[in-house]
């Protein structure tokens, strides 16, 4: 497990020269863009198994708990780390489609009734392509969202934060290998993370 | 309508009957946080957090910051996070090493065995005056390293804490103690915190052995997500106590258990059946702690409340809560992680999985009862709703007193528990001595049923 984790850290960082801000990333940026619209369609039509499809078997799906740290730390403590201790995810497909199972039984009560939910997604930017820009079959793509959830009547909560993706050109079109959630808040001000970012 | 101060009325034992106003009302709350967590024992936090001199945590206790922290010397020290000139919080990380607290508003400074050090100007400013050592950060009055897990008390009159335990020990030792019998050994491998809209006392009671509650986890038992849910097992956890005997157990103190005996040929249950490495190594754990322990080693832990607000699960997932008092209907969770500190690595890789699918705002089963915990509250403060308590008269009765395992025991799922937990709690909310606290003499107890 642990081995992956390095090394599609490591492969995330490699090949990441910038990119030239033209037409090819352009056209590429508004494929990914409206990747990330239809994702956000599925999950707040409550799609979640066509949700699931999105993913590459090897997902891994991750979100730090956010620290308070020393100036000077944040690279090194800020954030809980992918395949060591606890976060509030580290997940791989087995347990994201144990969720969606969980959901789709009819008596989760924390998502039943459903809340309802809206993705909002932004800020998307390439910053890295491999091969390359041209013949693209990995993305690294960081984007901001906005979560929006209101629950039974009065419960509602706002998440933002910023996504680090991954995501892989297959047969069938772009699929999410890596996603790193990082949610802007300390303690977590929700009581649950029923919903999926 | 009960009077708001009468706490025998608003907690009635005997008949099965507990007023909402001690969920929801304001005045209560306030003098909870005076008369139970200024001197009932707190857990704060655990050794393995702070394992070197400097180290230092940020930890609660009742709705106060508390540094842990191990000084110089390797001495371990609580004290409350607050300057003692205008009351900064002089310590805003939640964790990492230091020679000193430096506090941000006028740079007042304490060593890491609290003592003020730096005071800028005072030749100038405070000659002859300020009293350096009448002015450390406050330190609570008692503090106990139980194997490895850190517990403290603003009482000075409080007893220690073992004392304070009971028989509920044993209980807790279970959650403590290495898989393999060993005392001790565990250590913390994550924090979880998060914010609930819930009087603490419903995530407390939980923990109490309310296992009646268990319908409300039925989406992930339907789906399975224990360690041999991929060999198609259903249900969330493992079958180690399918064959035990389950006991509820409820102590004089407040605190109460949920725990299991195996019967008394005690054999190992294949529970790993998604990994034979974990399969071994739990099975020479089993094997292991049978022999260290004998007959003891058929007594094992579920879940309980060591009172007020710390909880435990005890085998899997395995770790400590406390429930920080935040409002009347508003708590914040804290979840320490443990693990054997010297458990193989694809162990504690797996625990750390199953930790994170189970437990929390994030896991599968226990966003189930934060939804009851939060609709529970929010549905009892009503003008009408108050005047109607909350129904406690499951298994009234149903105990017997001289099981050797201490307490009041029930066979049978039972709020015998959450009844003595109340029953404590009025005690302390009524000021009681330490005495009665402690739940003596037998006569007020006899009484009291
Ligand atoms: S409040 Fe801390 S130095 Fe003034
Ligand atoms: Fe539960």
């Amino acid at each position: 497990m642990t081995t992956t984790v390095q090394d599609q850290d490591k492969q995330q960082h490699a090949g990441n020269a910038a990119i030239e801000r033209a037409a090819t990333y352009y056209r590429l940026k508004a494929d990914v863009e409206d990747f990330y619209y239809h994702e956000a369609d599925l999950l707040d039509d409550r799609r979640f198994r066509d949700w699931l499809e999105l993913l590459t078997d090897d997902i891994g799906y991750f979100m730090p708990i956010r620290r308070n740290v020393k100036f000077g730390q944040q690279a090194a403590r800020e954030n809980t780390k992918r395949g060591e201790g606890i976060s509030w995810f580290d997940e791989d497909k087995w347990t994201l489609t144990k969720r969606v199972e969980q959901i789709l039984t009819g008596v989760h009560y924390a998502e039943e009734p459903l809340s309802r939910i809206t993705h909002m997604v932004s800020n998307v930017q390439i910053k890295g392509a491999r091969p390359d820009i041209e013949a693209a079959r990995e993305l690294d793509v960081t984007s901001r969202f906005l979560v929006y959830q209101n629950r039974v009547e009065y419960e509602t909560y706002i998440f933002v934060g910023r996504r680090n993706d991954t995501l892989r050109l297959t047969d069938d079109g772009w699929k999410i290998a890596r996603r790193e959630i990082l949610l802007e808040q300390n303690i977590l001000l929700a009581k649950n993370l029923t919903t999926f970012f | 309508m009960p009077l708001r101060n009468d706490f025998d009325q608003l907690v009635d034992v005997k008949g099965g009957f507990i007023s909402r106003e001690i969920f929801v009302d304001a005045d209560i709350y306030r003098q909870e946080l005076d008369k139970v967590f200024t001197r009932a024992w707190l857990l704060v936090g655990h050794e393995s957090l702070v394992p070197n001199p400097g180290d230092f945590y940020t930890s609660r206790m009742g709705e106060e910051s508390v540094i842990l922290c191990r000084d110089k010397k390797g001495e371990i020290h609580v004290f409350l996070n607050s300057c003692r000139h205008r009351g900064m919080k002089v310590c805003r990380y939640e964790q990492g090493n230091t020679s000193l607290f430096t506090c941000p508003y006028h740079s007042w400074t304490y060593t890491t065995d609290g003592k003020l050090q730096g005071v800028p100007l005072h030749r100038t400013l405070y000659d002859g005056v300020l009293d350096r050592e009448a002015n450390s950060l406050v330190s609570v009055a008692k503090l106990c390293n139980y194997k490895g897990s850190i517990w403290a008390t603003w009482d000075k009159d409080a007893p220690d804490f073992i004392t304070y335990l009971g028989d509920a020990k044993i209980h807790l030792d279970q959650a403590l103690d290495c898989r393999d019998g060993r005392e001790g050994g565990s250590e913390v491998i994550g924090v979880h915190k998060w914010v609930f809209p819930a009087n603490w006392k419903f995530a407390a009671e939980n923990f109490l052995g309310d296992t009646y509650h268990n319908p409300s986890h039925r989406s992930v038992d339907l789906i399975g997500i224990g360690p041999s849910a991929a060999a198609g097992k259903k249900g969330r956890r493992d079958d180690e106590l399918e064959k035990a005997q389950h006991v509820w157990i409820s102590f004089p103190e407040g605190h109460g258990v949920h725990s299991a005996i195996q019967p008394e040929a005690n054999e190992y249950i294949e529970s790993f059946l998604d990994n034979p490495i974990l399969e071994k190594y739990f099975r020479h754990c089993f094997e292991e702690r049978k022999r260290r322990l004998g007959e003891g080693a058929r007594l094992l832990p579920f879940v309980g409340t060591i009172f007020p607000n710390t909880s435990y699960h005890g085998r899997q997932p395995r770790g400590l809560c406390a429930w920080h008092p935040h409002s009347p209907t508003s708590t914040e969770g804290w979840r320490f992680f443990l693990v054997d500190k010297d458990a193989p690595k694809e162990a504690k890789e797996y625990l750390r999985r199953y930790y994170m699918r189970y437990s929390g705002p994030a896991g599968m089963t226990e966003q189930d009862d934060m939804e009851n915990w939060l609709y529970a509250t929010a549905a009892s403060t009503g003008t009408v709703a108050r005047r109607y308590p909350f129904n406690y008269q499951q298994s009234m009765g149903a105990y017997v007193t001289d099981h050797p395992l201490g307490g009041d025991v029930s066979t049978q799922v039972t709020e015998q528990i959450a009844r003595g937990f109340y029953r404590r709690w009025t005690t302390y909310m009524q000021g009681g001595d330490w005495h009665e606290l402690l739940g003596s003499p037998a006569g007020s107890r006899q009484a009291a049923e």
